[in-house]
């Protein structure tokens, strides 16, 4: 089994790639539509700034190439984002897989939110194996909406989508590739999808 | 809701932990990866490694012991000591550092901080203040790991550099590192309920009541130490039930 992490100009590539390694999980980083289209799951990551990010993807048509897969997909952080309708920051055209916006924290709250928080779930498929909604590591300052898609829910102020998910596409806003145990588990748990 | 944060912060120098009183007087507390593992599978929240010799002697070593701690620790880290240029810090992430802290620097070259915010994000630009009370009962920001004097109050400099783009501030006060006597409350809660930015508090943690206060009086969002998890003086999963015990947010 072939993991592709999606190469692009946004960072934690490496991070997601060292914890597949440590998942002993094989994984290519790669922007070659070929090899993306063949692996059998693809993660899509990224922190950065969502408008230049996917003035790039536009670039290499990488978006077509994410719409159009059909093995399980995982968006993380910026990469979840991106999966969305529109986002706020650089008032960004997104791919439209999840039918949610991204909006920014209100002022009254510190921004970035980082640290640990916890994601309630809703959806079971990348929740396996947690007896308690457990904790992951979050790194931003603007967040998706709850919508029907919406597969855990966390709190900061008010209740957004930790995890999305709508078919063969996943997203999560926190980084498992950070998030100690919990993480791993998360990350198998795609792995074995 | 978002916890508290607990970092165990390793000083290195040479490629070893050090831990030193009041920046001076150097003790060897061990191999960093080690330590490091160790304290990702205790519970510790992220991880701080600060290059204390970066500024007189050649780090090239440091980039290769980011490599290695991002291989093997699954939470997150931040790296710093003598980072000045862009180039320096694209080096760190590269090899899989999740953010930088910024001290002497940014102070010299403030344009620095929206230099770095631009290229790769404030959420991974860390601004760190050295800073002390003197006489005159104001708090003044340090250089050089603590050898310098600057005439800066330590409030300015940080709301400055919070405009600049620095996405949390790493606030060490010089009066208390070292001396087990508490974190320094007033200056920690001036930052953290005046700052957009979280603030993580570092120098004086000596009991796990020290940690309460820190979080209860002062509003820090995190909190840093170093010799008395080094020297296991106090475990990280003893302090995070101690702290749970007292309505602190934390992950367990």
């Amino acid at each position: 089994m072939n993991t592709a992490i999606i190469k692009y100009n946004a960072g934690n590539i490496q991070s997601v790639l060292f914890a597949l390694e440590r998942l002993n999980a094989p994984a290519v980083v790669t922007d070659d539509p070929a090899l993306i289209r063949e692996a059998d799951k693809v993660i899509f990551p990224g922190v950065g700034e969502a408008s230049s990010a996917m003035q790039y993807l536009r670039e290499r048509r990488l978006d077509e190439v994410i719409k159009s897969l059909e093995q399980p997909v995982l968006g993380i952080c910026l990469g979840m984002q991106l999966m969305c309708t529109h986002s706020d920051e650089g008032d960004t055209t997104c791919l439209g897989i999840f039918d949610t916006q991204v909006k920014k924290f209100d002022q009254g709250l510190k921004t970035p939110q980082i640290g640990w928080n916890q994601a309630k779930q809703k959806r079971p498929e990348l929740f396996a194996g947690f007896d308690e909604d457990p904790y992951f590591y979050f790194v931003h300052s603007y967040y998706a909406g709850v919508c029907d898609e919406t597969a855990a829910t966390t709190e900061y102020g008010l209740s957004f989508s930790s995890a999305l998910q709508k078919k063969n596409f996943y997203g999560v806003q926190f980084h498992p590739e950070k998030s100690a145990e919990a993480g791993q588990i998360l990350l198998e748990n795609f792995l074995k999808l | 809701m978002l916890t508290k944060r607990i970092i165990p912060c390793l000083d290195i120098k040479d490629g070893r932990t050090v831990k030193g009183t009041n920046f001076v007087q150097l003790k060897d507390a061990g191999d960093p990866i080690e330590l490091a593992a160790m304290y990702a599978s205790q519970g510790a929240d992220e991880l701080v490694f600060l290059d204390i010799t970066a500024t007189h002697e050649r780090r090239k070593t440091l980039a290769d012991l980011v490599n290695k701690v991002a291989r093997q620790i699954n939470i997150p880290f931040t790296v710093g000591g003598g980072i000045s240029t862009v180039e320096d810090v694209r080096i760190l992430l590269q090899n899989g550092a999740d953010k930088i802290s910024v001290n002497t620097a940014a102070v010299k070259n403030p344009a620095l901080i929206n230099e770095l915010a631009k290229e790769f994000g404030s959420q991974c630009v860390v601004l760190a203040i050295d800073t002390k009370l003197e006489d005159d009962g104001e708090w003044y920001v340090y250089l050089t790991g603590g050898r310098t004097k600057t005439n800066i109050r330590c409030v300015d400099w940080a709301r400055k550099a919070v405009d600049l783009g620095a996405g949390e501030i790493l606030l060490t006060s010089m009066n208390h590192d070292g001396t087990k006597s508490g974190f320094a409350l007033s200056i920690t809660k001036r930052l953290s309920t005046s700052l957009p930015v979280p603030v993580i508090a570092s120098g004086g943690g000596g009991t796990m009541q020290h940690f309460v206060d820190v979080f209860k009086e002062a509003s820090a969002d995190a909190a840093l130490a170093a010799s008395i998890f080094h020297f296991k003086e106090i475990s990280i999963p003893d302090l995070k039930n101690y702290l749970s015990d007292q309505d602190i947010s934390i992950r367990k």
